[in-house]
């Protein structure tokens, strides 16, 4: 690793394969074709997730065709399923559809709050493992749940900071870093990111990227709010690397108190700047 | 069918609400014009529609053009709907109703304020509204309901009798309106349009096309290759209902997030609508009727009470920036009135005016420039369609 920490072999691996931009953009959500493919530039993301409940992979001009016309690779979610079968089967469809082992295993357990059904979870990751599939599943932020999804095989986990589309942030970013800690598969901070500060504490905490999809699709500006996103991504990326201080109750002052300068004569006589001499 | 070489200065390529519009429009100039519709006229996304006049109520800050084109089309629908039953005799069922946005619950409430502040940096009329103030308006909302704004210049009108109407002016004006008349692809002589050749195989020599054909504007082979634009269907499933009892459970429309339901003022009330990019799939399912019902039921459970009439799915014309082609294309004589997406009801006075503009050979106003049918052309070979 060079100084800086972001040169091209800082790259995120899942599974083998090499992603250089540690943000992995949601399809849903945008209010125009058009500003899903400006974000996807903006965002410099290379993944993007689409729910197969709602594409038709056939059909002209469909968001497959235009995620295909803007160079990005696909990843296929379950999002809609409430039941270990109807992901796994929404899974193997988005196989023989898409040609692509990998899935965003969503299951889901209560309509109001989306949030995952972690026994369902657990079934349906077992499933697709063993039929060979890279499973990116998409769970609560219960550090025993995560690791118990790595235990089956999976390529990442991918809780939650807070409720799909939120936009909460992260609401238990203890639990993050616990996850983050005792992980050995990346770990992808998928849903709550509400705006560019988010995404930086996510990776701050230890996320290896962040998936967002409401946080830019809903946005006044889908595109300026997708570059912040990414900026910040890569800001708390390097932040995480360089190592934060520690918090303290009291000041603790960044210059030392001996050789201060003498401002009596400067500020009377002039009014202006006082002695720059010392270093602050 | 009959002679193999027909002639008219205008072929219009679909009879629905726009194409009629046009037609109408241009035979009022003194064009001979023939709308070619391959199935009924109206039957296709028109017959669908709500017709929602939703200028305010769809306004994104990201389109800002649209908006534009919106509100000149909103404040164009009364003397269009007034020269309209004036030409045929019919009302067309325009009705200055407004409409209500209702939030169910905290979240959609605060949602609101800010959909609310977004109108108002755009300049457009909105009103918030206290509960009680709201059901002042509307007995029928739920008490449950956290707040409502008012968009008092979203109004609405009868896609069904707007199609008849429009059809029966165009034939007044002296269009031929042509049904079960299929158009299997548009011919160009040069670089130049020189008529159309319908799926039965006959031809139709003309001078000019235009193409208001709604999601299948977009199909391979419509229009020679190079002209082609990116339209897409995007689904559309809508219930329609009737209250046994007459009307007076709603005046206006009440929208919430994701659904809506628009009185016709005569005891029916139309339901409306998913959004489903699934290609020309036009099934209706069990999943959709839930979730429409379900959204509006909380904002108005009267809703429940109701008759269903029928329920459809129809497919209306998408763009890449939702906004529709209006205007001349790359090809000479073949000029665009589609991909309207979700505001074709609204757009067609507007859309009628500009086309009709446009074949005539008039300058195009300043607004048009915006919704050019070249707008994509530098975006590369297919990389939008």
């Amino acid at each position: 690793m060079t100084e800086n920490g972001l040169h091209a072999e800082d790259a995120l691996v899942i599974s083998g394969r090499a992603l250089h931009s540690r943000l992995i953009l949601g399809s849903g959500g945008f209010p125009r074709q058009s500003a899903l493919v400006d974000a996807i530039a903006a965002s410099g993301a290379e993944l993007v997730t689409v729910a197969m409940r709602r594409v038709e992979p056939d059909a002209p001009g469909s968001l497959l065709d235009v995620l295909d016309s803007a160079g990005v690779d696909v990843l296929p979610n379950t999002a809609g399923c409430y039941t270990a079968r109807d992901a796994v089967l929404t899974a193997r469809l988005a196989r023989e559809a898409l040609g692509t082992d990998w899935i965003k295993l969503e299951v889901i357990g209560d309509e109001r709050t989306l949030l995952p059904d972690a026994p369902e979870l657990l079934a349906a990751a077992e499933t697709l493992v063993d039929e060979g599939f890279v499973v990116l599943p998409y769970t609560s932020d219960d550090p025993v749940i995560a690791r118990r999804l790595e235990d089956l095989g999976c390529a990442a986990v991918m809780p939650l900071g807070s409720p799909i589309g939120s936009g909460m942030g992260i609401r238990n970013p203890y639990n993050i870093a616990i996850i983050c800690e005792r992980a050995t598969v990346p770990v992808v901070l998928d849903a709550g990111v509400g705006t560019a500060s988010d995404a930086a504490l996510a990776m701050e905490l230890g996320c290896d990227a962040v998936l967002c999809a409401s946080a830019i699709a809903r946005a006044a500006d889908p595109v300026a709010m997708a570059a912040a996103i990414r900026a910040a991504i890569e800001a708390g990326r390097l932040a995480a690397g360089a190592g934060r201080i520690p918090r303290r109750l009291y000041a603790e002052a960044s210059s030392p108190d001996a050789g201060l300068a003498d401002l009596s004569s400067s500020t009377s006589a002039r009014g202006g700047a006082p002695s720059l001499g010392e270093p602050r | 069918m009959n002679s193999p070489h027909q002639h008219c200065e205008v072929a219009v390529i679909g009879g629905g609400a726009i194409g009629l519009a046009v037609a109408w429009r241009a035979a009022q100039r003194g064009m001979s014009v023939v709308v070619l519709e391959r199935d009924e006229v109206g039957m296709g996304a028109s017959h669908v529609a709500a017709g929602m006049l939703a200028a305010v109520g769809e306004a994104d800050p990201g389109e800002r053009g649209l908006l534009e084109l919106a509100l000149e089309s909103a404040a164009r629908w009364p003397s269009f709907a007034e020269e309209l039953a004036e030409a045929c005799g019919i009302d067309p069922g325009y009705r200055r109703c407004g409409t209500l946005r209702v939030a169910r619950d905290r979240d959609e409430a605060e949602a609101l304020e800010h959909e609310a502040d977004r109108r108002r940096e755009l300049g457009l009329a909105v009103r918030r509204l206290r509960p009680s103030e709201a059901r002042a308006r509307e007995p029928a909302l739920a008490p449950t309901i956290r707040q409502a704004l008012e968009l008092p210049d979203d109004h609405a009108v009868d896609p069904r009798l707007l199609c008849a109407t429009l059809a029966r002016a165009a034939d007044a004006a002296g269009a031929q309106l042509r049904e079960r008349a299929g158009v299997a692809r548009v011919l160009a002589r040069g670089e130049r349009v020189s008529g159309v050749e319908l799926a039965d195989g006959s031809l139709l020599d003309c001078e000019k096309v235009v193409v208001a054909a709604g999601c299948w504007s977009g199909v391979d082979g419509l229009v020679p290759v190079g002209a082609e634009l990116p339209v897409r269907p995007v689904k559309g499933q809508i219930l329609r209902l009737r209250d046994p009892l007459g009307p007076g459970l709603l005046r206006g429309v009440v929208r919430v997030d994701h659904a809506y339901l628009v009185a016709r003022g005569d005891g029916r009330y139309v339901l409306g609508a998913t959004v489903e990019d699934r290609g020309f799939d036009t099934t209706v399912t069990a999943g959709g009727a839930w979730e429409l019902i379900r959204d509006v039921a909380e904002a108005v459970p009267g809703v429940l009470e109701l008759e269903l009439e029928e329920m459809t799915a129809g497919l209306r014309p998408g763009t890449p920036d939702n906004a529709p082609f209006v205007g001349a294309g790359v090809l000479e004589g073949l000029v665009w009135a589609t991909g309207h997406y979700r505001n074709g009801i609204l757009l067609c006075p507007v859309t009628a005016e500009l086309v009709a503009a446009e074949l005539a050979g008039e300058a195009g106003a300043g607004i048009a420039a915006a919704f050019s049918p070249t707008r994509f052309a530098t975006v590369g070979a297919g990389a939008l369609t």
